[in-house]
């Protein structure tokens, strides 16, 4: 390799990591120009994450060389990365719960005027410092998370699945700022599974395929979303495109009945009143922002938490859930969208499957594991879950534990379904393994729920949607209606024909005031 | 940079707003003090003729027992817990009391001097093992209660020694007025000099943050292994500080632990530490202690068997931290 006017910013080759007889890396490579923004792409479990980590000395490599600048830096700890100018915001935030925002920066000896300016670039406002960062929203500890790392000006920034978390309008902030850093002295390596995203901020990007780096692809080229996808799937593309989503005609049940009716019901001060009613053999899609009420009325259907006012009506029939344990005997179960409130972590596969039916019938006597086994198999075997020597649950990739948390509920048979964004920062082979699975659970006569936070799901996998924005069902969408621009208006409850807030605030920067943001939707 | 979005990331920081905000945050130990203030005006009420004399009593009582606390707030604020602060105690106090025994004044600064270092290191020895056998801090501390314990004994198999004049006179009698004992003032300073520039320095900060999420401390760049270590050392030092008291307040050493670890554990729990590390202050144990043994106290002068007593200490220590979480969540709804 030539060291001239294109001397890497960031050169990592060779690096390889194994977990006991799993191999998370084998020979990855990445290497960044100055002031390029970097993607880092392929489908979950393909070791994106875990080379992040290794560069941000998160996690130690078996093998591997990191140079920066031309000079061979050793990054074992995150406080040594970081002296090498290597930093990383990780999907979950890395602020202390029990401090507040001012001493989480003082922490990590951030600047603090560096920050405010980035904290008010990234179109958070009015953030009170001495809040405990347990207090603040999700989405702002991201932006903090971001504004923290902005601040210390890292030579390289990695933002793994920066926006999966963010509503709309401060997505597009973000994606303002790193394209603003383009051209500079310095580098983002940016990981999404948003294509659009990738597309629209990044210069090059490198592929890695099962923890090997199997391509890097010129953004300017055209086809290069095509080749980033033929890489990123290998040889089961063609595959993929054949197996499209089929869905069958909505039978709304011969009775006629719905199988949950919602009535009026509201919680907390986001939900306020919502309802609807859900049919048996169909998928019925709920649509909103963050912060809509969404969260709350899946806690509520649930059992986690109980309305303050308002009905659920299962059957026909009234209920009032007091414990997950009565949705779950009313036939309701739940998939949500953080695995780790679902599985149990340090249980292997088959426990975390046979859990469910095993105490289902709230017998505490001994279980007969010739009655389980069969069950458990066939869950497994109809998820494709890859099994990697009955390890525990944690060591499994993302994508596969969101199986794992389907399949627990197969096992049992199931009748409605509620599903939280259940394929949340999943690469699209797993997507294209589940929206086919709810499609014939839905034929097989269950009812499923399902909100997400993509858009483009709403057509795949659901009949009709519901859009709920400030607490209340404000439209209902059949799903052949279904385009993102349609749904995207409906969920910022804006006419068809309105602006999108992001054109909004676009229009205001080029007007040079970005003071005005309608994007901005609390509460 | 547009100026006027600039503005809005003030830390509004109004004098009102700060008193404010510090009264919320330590809310618990405020409601501590108000608790404290009660029963001593009850313990007035019961026993009419208390005076400073059973001031100066329970502050003497109430100093080791405190040392012990803010020994164990110490491990627990970093997620830990030391099992084996009262056997720490024990040995410190009886090397003190062996080494002063007989010895000039001047020497017994030395001695104070080489046990505290003592206790840095049995310490350091302590979290050490934590960190790097990864054996839970609850295994380990309770291994060393026993070493610990063993060494004390072979220092001294019987209760014995003696402690240097100066010392004891620390902890004896008022200071200023009759109403202020000298060891509740001793107690309050030791505690600040060492708690209050560790709580303000990125040390402590990376204690609480170790405590409340290790590994978002881990990624913000603070060394989790050193931090645990250090807050065992931490643990060490008050301990060894609680020996000399035991050695100053009774002049001799005992090398039988008395019951301090159960007692902090308690006093801890009672202070508004969160067992599950990351929450709470220094202060809030020192202070339940004060409540657990003017509560006994209030039960001996209204002639209740101890044996009754002791069963309503614990109900009384249930009964207020099921109140105090049952606050807490309201707020937090």
């Amino acid at each position: 390799m030539t060291r001239g006017t294109t001397q890497h910013l960031l050169d990592a080759s060779g690096v390889s990591k194994r977990y006991g007889a799993v191999v998370a890396l084998k020979s990855a490579s990445l290497r960044v120009l100055p002031g390029e923004v970097h993607a880092l792409m392929g489908a979950n479990g393909a070791g994106k994450s875990t080379l992040v980590k290794i560069l941000t000395g998160a996690v130690r490599p078996d093998e591997g060389v990191i140079e920066v600048r031309g000079t061979q830096r050793r990054s074992h700890s995150p406080a040594e990365a970081r002296r090498a100018g290597l930093v990383s915001v990780y999907q979950e935030p890395a602020l202390i719960p029990d401090l507040d925002i001012d001493s989480n920066l003082r922490l990590t000896g951030t600047p603090i005027n560096p920050f405010r300016d980035w904290v008010n670039q990234l179109g958070l406002d009015a953030l009170d410092l001495t809040r405990m960062a347990r207090e603040v929203p999700l989405a702002s500890l991201r932006i903090i998370d971001l504004a923290r790392a902005l601040a210390i000006e890292p030579d390289v920034l990695m933002l793994d699945e920066m926006t999966a978390a963010l509503p709309a309008n401060l997505s597009e902030r973000v994606l303002d700022v790193i394209n603003g850093m383009r051209g500079g002295d310095r580098s983002i390596v940016f990981i999404s599974h948003r294509m659009i995203e990738i597309a629209s901020v990044c210069d090059r990007a490198t592929v890695l395929r099962e923890g090997e780096t199997v391509g890097v692809v010129d953004m300017d080229d055209v086809d290069a979303e095509d080749r980033i996808v033929e890489l990123m799937l290998g040889e089961i593309a063609e595959e993929l495109s054949d197996n499209g989503v089929r869905k069958g005609a909505p039978e709304r049940g011969s009775d006629g009945g719905p199988r949950i009716e919602v009535r009026g019901l509201a919680a907390s001060e986001r939900l306020r009143d919502v309802s609807f009613e859900l049919y048996p053999g169909e998928v019925l899609g709920v649509i909103a922002l963050e912060g809509q009420g969404q969260d709350e009325l899946f806690d509520i259907l649930s059992g986690s938490i109980r309305p303050v006012d308002g009905q659920v009506l299962v059957d026909g029939k009234k209920v009032s859930f007091r414990h997950p344990a009565d949705a779950i005997q009313e036939g309701i179960v739940f998939v949500p969208a953080d695995r780790a409130e679902a599985l149990l972590m340090q249980r292997p596969v088959r426990d975390n499957i046979a859990l469910p039916f095993s105490v289902r019938l709230r017998r505490w006597g001994p279980i007969r594991r010739s009655t389980e086994k069969p069950k458990v198999d066939k869950a497994i075997d109809r998820l494709q879950i890859e099994m990697r020597a009955q390890g525990e649950v944690r060591f499994l990739s993302g994508g596969n534990q969101q199986k794992v948390t389907i399949a627990r509920w197969l096992a049992g048979g199931v009748q409605t379904m509620l599903c939280f964004d259940p394929t949340r920062g999943i690469d699209i082979r797993t997507k294209h393994q589940i929206y086919p699975l709810l499609r014939e659970l839905a034929a097989a006569g269950a009812a499923i729920l399902l909100y997400t936070s993509e858009l483009s799901e709403i057509e795949l996998a659901c009949d009709r949607a519901i859009v709920i924005f400030g607490g209340e069902v404000v439209a209902e969408i059949d799903a052949a209606d279904a385009d993102e621009g349609t749904l995207l208006r409906a969920a910022h409850n804006l006419k068809s024909d309105a602006l999108l807030p992001e054109e909004i605030v676009a229009s205001a920067h080029s007007g040079g005031s970005a003071s005005e943001d309608p994007g901005e939707v609390d509460g | 940079m547009n100026a006027a979005v600039g503005a809005a990331v003030e830390s509004r920081s109004s004098p009102l707003a700060t008193l404010g905000r510090l009264v919320r945050r330590n809310v618990w130990t405020l409601g501590l003090l108000v608790i404290l203030a009660l029963l001593l005006v009850a313990t007035k009420i019961i026993q009419p003729s208390y005076g400073p004399a059973g001031i100066q009593g329970l502050a003497i009582s109430v100093l080791p027992l405190a040392l012990a606390a803010a020994a164990q707030t110490s491990a627990v604020l970093a997620r830990g817990i030391d099992l084996s602060i009262g056997s720490m105690m024990a040995l410190t106090s009886v090397v003190s009391a062996r080494l002063m025994d007989d010895q000039t004044e001047g020497f017994a600064i030395l001695v104070v001097a080489g046990v505290l270092i003592l206790g840095l290191v049995i310490g350091a020895v302590n979290g050490a093992l934590v960190v790097f056998t990864r054996v839970p801090d609850i295994v380990v501390t309770l291994a060393m209660l026993f070493v610990w314990a063993g060494a004390a004994l072979l220092v001294l198999n019987t209760p014995g020694g003696g402690s240097a004049k100066w010392l004891s006179d620390l902890t004896r009698g008022p200071l200023f007025t009759d109403w202020l004992p000298q060891a509740a003032v001793l107690l309050v300073a030791v505690v600040a000099v060492i708690w209050i520039p560790i709580r303000r320095s990125r040390l402590g900060l990376s204690i609480y943050a170790v405590g409340s999420d290790p590994l978002a401390a881990f990624r913000s760049g603070v060394s989790v292994t050193r931090t645990k270590i250090f807050s065992y050392m931490l643990a060490g030092l008050f301990s060894a500080i609680g020996g000399l008291a035991l050695t100053a307040t009774t002049g001799i050493g005992t090398p039988v632990p008395g019951p301090y670890t159960l007692m902090s554990v308690a006093a801890v729990v009672l202070g508004g530490v969160s067992l599950a590390g990351g929450r709470g202050g220094i202060f809030g144990p020192v202070i339940a202690v004060i409540i657990l043994s003017l509560l006994r106290t209030d039960m001996t002068f209204l002639n209740v068997d101890t044996n009754l007593a002791t069963v309503a200490q614990g109900l009384i220590l249930v009964g207020v931290v099921m109140v105090g979480s049952l606050i807490q969540m309201r707020r937090e709804r």
